[in-house]
């Protein structure tokens, strides 16, 4: 029973990893049908939010304020994943909605150019050039819609795009001259410390498990309820929903699907900051964390059937309880007396990697029965 | 608008062909040894980039995992070339068994003693595995970025059985053939080199032969028919599924080829060939080429990876920032890729933009003087 528990247990933290990296994936791959290979490089965008804002609440005078970083990170991640994921719709994947295949390219593309960014540009410029983004996207449009509509918009445009590059440039260097360890690039891995009330392990049932862990499926229940929650019951969400079902339908409806895919890629690549703050707690941080995962995050929304929440929370656990039980040879104590050539069997994919190799042989023999996934979306296409 | 507009003149063709054939008998005295190395590394990967391009640009299969197939040839090779010269080494096996204590040579390498076996192994291995994933596959009708998403995930689950391996295949060290003997001379030897040289660059003029000959003819139309509407290629009572795996099976084989020739010139095969970057890295140099353009496979990869050494040698860092720039150029701006551009009408449409005036197309002056002269 306590191995069981501890099996379960293990199998959830995994699977909540995935799940949460692979809520954002299913959301632009399931409703917008866009392959973002970016994604993991938007995850560990994430986790170096984490690192940044840790130190900064390292400075004095938010010193007092220190133990609750994790908590602010969450939403600085959302923004700033968010933030750059909105940018790259709006400069490619825009041009490339209709061509999935040139969309994967450009997007590793991208991916290749966020590492290279990361290790090559110091991380306090790096957040300033961040800020001065969110500032030129998001300043037009709070402007009111007097100014907004009269001819000289674009000059008032370009104008806030000047402030918001001063302030970036301001912020960078600020925070590279306050924190020493942000004002040089570094190729090397870095590390989140959680925070003390983090540390150490709770006792549920006589069992003992990390607080990290919990905090991670805590994050992902979140994230969870709160996509499903804006998905089914705001008119944003509907908005979006309209738009998968059909795009042209919806447009002379009047929806402004160009708005909805806008929101819609800001979300998804918002959840994979997320996702980044809680891989950043599991280990260290380097330009390569997000490589980890996309593969993966793939498996789930392919496995789970495209633009079904359900599936991906049950792929992803299934996915996490499969991994632990072959991949730390469980089987073999929950059945210990197992004839011997099976045994042997389960002794050779025992390890994480072979893990992982009978994980991936399983899909594709899984999608050999259920081609689209677990559930699959009905239509009469002859595409579908 | 195609190429063939330009219809060559025999005689021109043939001297490209001469001139082509004694460039490559001449380059090893034109070129340093390691320029030579690294010209006949990057001619073998562009057999693989004509795999790329056969199942990619002709027929639509995106596939990220070519580096299984380039893989499984290097190592068929590797393996082959470590137990003929390992008869200095306890129980007549390769030196890297004896580390982990394997005493007997696994059975699935006891076939690779012959030569004759080991030459049909480095491509029909590559080609059957491809088939088999193949039809697996296309059998269920997976397509599009299912496909893409799959073969990168088989070529996971291969990466990581081949690093986990140490007992049959050496594991993530990889095995090393430089230090081998073939026909009693070392194969690092410059001698070794030179002829490994010419015999890749044989097989890329091969290659291609044998590329354009799959794409001519009804083939090649049913290939671009799967490519352009798959449901309507179903429709007329053909079998996708079929031709598709034939062809990616093709491309595996081609695969298997070009993993062999760069495992003999680089001196190692190791899991690294089956990493997601360098089987991405195969579709750009397709990309940039020129897709559904044979040639522009073969330039393609012969000159990003040239680009690549000569920029890594002077910026390292850079070279990141190029290549992702590459990728977003290339699909955003030029999405026939370099060649497919030239063919087209890129550099008359480029012309015009610069205030050059582009001639007017008229129908050719009609022949108002018919031959019997009944119109005078």
């Amino acid at each position: 029973m306590e191995l069981l528990l501890d099996s379960l247990f293990n199998g959830v933290a995994i699977g909540s990893v995935l799940l949460v990296a692979a809520l954002g994936l299913a959301i632009v791959f399931g409703l917008m049908g866009v392959i973002n290979l970016a994604h993991g490089e938007l995850m560990m965008l994430g986790a170096y939010t984490t690192y940044v804002t840790q130190l900064i609440f390292k400075l004095p005078i938010l010193k007092p304020y220190y133990n609750s970083y994790i908590i602010v990170s969450i939403f600085l991640a959302f923004i700033v994943s968010g933030v750059v994921g909105i940018l790259l719709e709006k400069t490619i994947i825009r041009k490339l909605y209709g061509s999935p295949l040139e969309t994967l390219l450009a997007t590793w593309g991208v991916s290749l150019i966020l590492q290279q960014f990361v290790r090559s540009v110091p991380l306090a410029y790096g957040t300033g050039l961040v800020i001065s983004l969110l500032i030129g996207l998001f300043l037009p449009t709070t402007f009111p819609s007097k100014i907004k509509e009269s001819i000289n918009f674009k000059y008032f445009k370009f104008s806030s795009w000047i402030f918001a590059a001063l302030t970036g440039v301001l912020t960078g260097s600020l925070i590279s001259s306050s924190v020493s360890k942000l004002s040089r690039a570094s190729a090397r891995n870095v590390d989140v410390t959680a925070p003390s009330w983090m540390r150490g392990q709770v006792e549920i049932i006589g069992t003992a498990f990390p607080k990290t862990r919990l905090m991670i499926i805590v994050i992902t229940l979140i994230s969870v309820i709160a996509i499903t929650l804006f998905l089914n019951q705001s008119a944003w969400g509907m908005r979006i929903r309209a738009v998968t079902q059909n795009r042209q339908m919806s447009d002379c409806l009047g929806i402004s699907t160009e708005k909805v895919d806008i929101i819609t890629f800001g979300i998804g690549s918002g959840l994979a900051g997320v996702a980044g703050v809680a891989v950043s707690l599991l280990g260290s941080v380097g330009p390569n964390v997000g490589g980890n995962y996309i593969v993966g995050c793939f498996m789930v929304v392919v496995l789970g059937g495209v633009g079904n929440l359900l599936g991906t929370v049950l792929a992803s656990f299934g996915i996490g309880i499969m991994t632990d039980l072959i991949g730390a040879g469980r089987l073999l104590s929950i059945w210990p007396d197992m004839p011997l050539p099976l045994s042997n069997t389960i002794n050779f994919f025992a390890t994480t990697s072979m893990a992982r190799v009978m994980i991936f042989a399983l899909i594709v023999l899984f999608l050999q029965f259920k081609p689209t996934g677990l559930f699959p979306q009905k239509g009469r296409m002859v595409e579908n | 608008m195609s190429l063939s507009k330009f219809k060559f003149d025999r005689k021109i063709v043939l001297s490209f062909w001469i001139i082509l054939i004694a460039l490559i008998i001449a380059a090893p005295t034109l070129l340093p040894v390691f320029r030579l190395n690294l010209l006949g590394r990057y001619l073998s990967l562009s057999i693989v980039a004509l795999g790329v391009d056969l199942i990619w640009g002709y027929t639509g299969l995106l596939s990220l995992g070519q580096g299984i197939f380039f893989a499984l040839g290097g190592y068929c090779a590797a393996m082959y070339l470590q137990i003929t010269s390992s008869s200095e080494f306890p129980n007549n096996i390769p030196e890297f068994f004896a580390l982990y204590g394997v005493e007997k040579l696994p059975f699935f390498w006891e076939p690779f003693r012959s030569p004759v076996f080991t030459f049909f192994a480095i491509w029909i291995i590559p080609a059957l595995v491809a088939g088999l994933i193949g039809f697996l596959v296309f059998r269920n009708r997976i397509k599009g970025v299912y496909f893409s998403i799959l073969t990168q995930a088989s070529l996971l689950v291969f990466f990581n059985f081949f690093n986990g391996q140490q007992k049959l295949i050496n594991g993530t060290n990889g095995l090393k053939t430089d230090v081998t003997k073939i026909f009693g001379q070392m194969v690092g030897s410059e001698s070794m080199q030179r002829i490994f040289f010419w015999i890749t660059a044989i097989l890329v003029i091969a290659a291609w032969f044998f590329a354009k000959w799959v794409v001519k003819g009804r083939f090649g139309n049913i290939l671009i028919g799967i490519r352009d509407d798959e449901p309507r290629v179903r429709f007329t009572g053909y079998n996708p599924v079929i031709f598709k795996t034939i062809i990616f099976s093709i491309a595996g084989g081609l695969a298997g080829i070009s993993g062999a020739l760069y495992t003999v010139q680089s001196g190692i095969v190791s899991p690294q060939f089956m990493t997601v970057p360098f089987s991405i890295e195969m579709v750009i140099w397709v990309a940039v080429g020129g897709r559904g353009t044979l040639m522009g496979a073969i330039l393609g990869a012969v000159f990003i990876n040239y680009a690549k050494s000569l920029v890594s040698e002077a910026l390292p860092a850079s070279w990141m920032f190029i290549q992702g720039g590459l990728f977003i150029l290339v699909v955003t701006a030029l999405p026939e890729g370099v060649l497919g551009w030239i063919q087209g009408d890129g550099p008359r449409n480029l012309l015009q933009k610069f205030g050059l005036k582009r001639k007017i197309e008229t129908y050719p002056s009609l022949e108002v003087n018919n031959k019997d002269g009944n119109n005078e």
